[in-house]
């Protein structure tokens, strides 16, 4: 067993930890970052559209494009990066288990910022387990990363921004989408998402599910049920496709088992996917000097990622005193301030609210510790 | 149900009220920028792009964006820049019977000029044929191809992009 110390070990390479290290390392921490994939970015590589937001964060650029600035970023500003590592665990005093080049190694740093992001739901109906059936991530990661295209012809649930997004660049990859369906009585995600795959011609069926999917050896046809306002089937409004992949893009939770055993608290928030730590303003959880950003928090997207890795990185950076008081304010209030633009209209909102009541149960929580104390 | 929130297409009505929208007068004297965003959605390079200072997004990033229709110069940098592709050039000032439509286009191959292909509407139903005029991908467009297309006047308001063209023979990029 080897031991490794460090200021600042970040867990997770993706939009949150690669911003959180770059942050933490301008201030001069010396700072570890963690991850268990070949290559760094998360899931930001494989964003080939064109992202939204403000111009203050690169909107207009492709998902791609802005991680490999990032990452450039982080590599010149002297931070460590330690690929194909896998985390196992976090002790009650944050020292994480790791396997990096087949040695086990304690790392040992003085704050801890988690960003392990979310992972994919699932959705069980007959057939759900015939080969063919997958996670709309795990298409775009083969169309996008891999340069595998995982059918030709694709029925997509689910019409959140994801499902909306992945129809589309499957379709760009060369697969026909058949159909979205999505059992909600409205479309989830944004209008021009929708709107690109309409020209395109794909039929939406909202108020829909699958009823099953069959096939001998896999995916070969799917069968979609119109649903009432309790989500009940309408018997006699099936409807059949011939497939051969059905992509499932039905949301997302938060990777919070390394948090878990740190010992945090938690609350349930489900518009961010389920269980959520809690924390201040600063990212940092009921735990003292771990911190959390991006989806690991609550299921958001990239932009609002970065910027939750930005604070946490700046937090952590301030509190090793290497950021004054008036300089980590100053930038803190400068990434607070473009969070809540991220968070605002009639997509944020939801999300707006969400982060209150989790930065309000984070209060609550430590009110009630000071005065049990 | 009615509506892009239904639909993905935006209504008549939502059309109606948008501000992106050009008047008949305006594409009657030639190109202009034809902004269909009509969700209140945190997004504005439209606003940062334009060399004209014709798209108003302000402060509120998610307010929708205003087009200042006499300003607009038909330029068509939006049309590459939009991330949701919600803006098309519109033109009804060819002749008599014929007007443009410059539309994004992210799908190869691409067309080349002087082909006819056929022109779908917000729902993707082909609606006419269409001639290219012209296929600009120049990098500041940064992966997103712009087809323009002669069109019959009378499919001007209703053409926003084309069918895909078959794979075959497609070679590989880079």
């Amino acid at each position: 067993m080897k031991i490794k110390q460090t200021d600042i070990a970040v867990v997770g390479a993706g939009s949150a930890g690669l911003s959180a290290a770059y942050q933490a390392a301008a201030a001069g921490a010396r700072v570890l970052v963690l991850d268990e994939n070949r290559l760094p970015g998360g899931q930001l590589f494989k964003q080939i559209h064109k992202f939204f937001g403000s111009r203050a964060h690169q909107a207009g650029t492709r998902g791609y494009m802005i991680g490999r600035q990032l990452l450039e970023r982080v590599e010149s500003s002297g931070a460590e990066v330690w690929l194909d590592t896998l985390v196992y665990g976090m002790e009650k005093n944050c020292h994480l288990g790791v396997i990096h080049n087949g040695e086990h190694w304690v790392v040992q740093a003085k704050k801890v910022i988690v960003a392990t992001g979310a992972k994919e739901n699932c959705l069980a109906f007959p057939g759900s387990t015939l080969p063919g059936v997958m996670g709309a991530g795990a298409a775009q990661t083969m169309i996008n990363v891999n340069r595998v295209l995982p059918g030709q012809r694709i029925l997509m649930l689910g019409s959140g921004n994801v499902g909306l997004i992945v129809s589309y660049q499957l379709m760009q990859a060369g697969a026909d989408v058949v159909a979205l369906v999505d059992a909600a009585p409205n479309i989830g995600g944004y209008g021009v998402h929708a709107g690109k795959i309409r020209r395109a011609g794909v039929p939406f069926y909202i108020s829909h599910t699958i009823k099953r999917v069959t096939g001998r050896d896999q995916v070969e046809q799917v069968e979609i049920v119109q649903v009432d306002g309790k989500f009940q089937p309408i018997p006699g409004t099936e409807k059949t496709f011939d497939v051969d992949t059905v992509c499932l893009a039905v949301g997302l939770n938060p990777m919070t088992e390394l948090i878990w055993m740190a010992g945090c608290e938690f609350c349930f928030i489900p518009a961010f996917g389920g269980h959520v730590p809690l924390h201040d303003g600063n990212m940092e959880t009921s735990v003292p000097g771990l911190y959390v950003a991006g989806d690991v928090t609550g299921v958001e997207e990239a932009s609002s990622a970065m910027e939750e890795g930005n604070l946490a990185g700046v937090a952590a950076a301030e509190s090793l005193g290497l950021l004054s008081p008036a300089e980590a304010g100053a930038k803190k209030a400068e990434i607070r301030g473009r969070l809540d633009i991220l968070r605002s209209g009639l997509f944020g909102e939801k999300r707006r609210t969400a982060k209150q009541s989790q930065l309000e149960s984070m209060a609550d929580y430590r009110q009630k510790k000071g005065g049990a104390e | 149900m009615d509506g892009v929130r239904y639909t993905g297409v935006p209504s008549a009505e939502e059309l109606r009220n948008c501000p992106g929208i050009p008047s008949e007068g305006r594409k009657k004297k030639g190109r202009v920028a034809c902004v269909e965003c009509v969700q209140e959605i945190p997004c504005n390079p439209c606003e940062g792009i334009c060399p004209f200072h014709a798209i108003t997004v302000g402060e509120q990033i998610t307010a929708l964006p205003r087009l200042q229709e006499e300003v607009c110069t038909g330029c068509g940098l939006c049309v590459a820049n939009c991330p949701g592709l919600a803006i098309t050039i519109v033109d009804k000032s060819l002749s008599e019977t014929e007007g443009s439509v410059d539309f994004p286009f992210e799908y190869l191959p691409l067309p080349g000029k002087g082909d006819v292909v056929q022109a779908v509407n917000r729902e993707g139903q082909v609606v006419c044929r269409g001639t290219v005029l012209s296929v600009k991908k120049p990098a500041s467009y940064s992966g997103t191809a712009v087809v323009s297309l002669r069109v019959p006047l009378e499919y001007v308001d209703e053409v926003r992009s084309m069918k895909r063209l078959p794979r075959t023979g497609l070679k590989q990029e880079g």
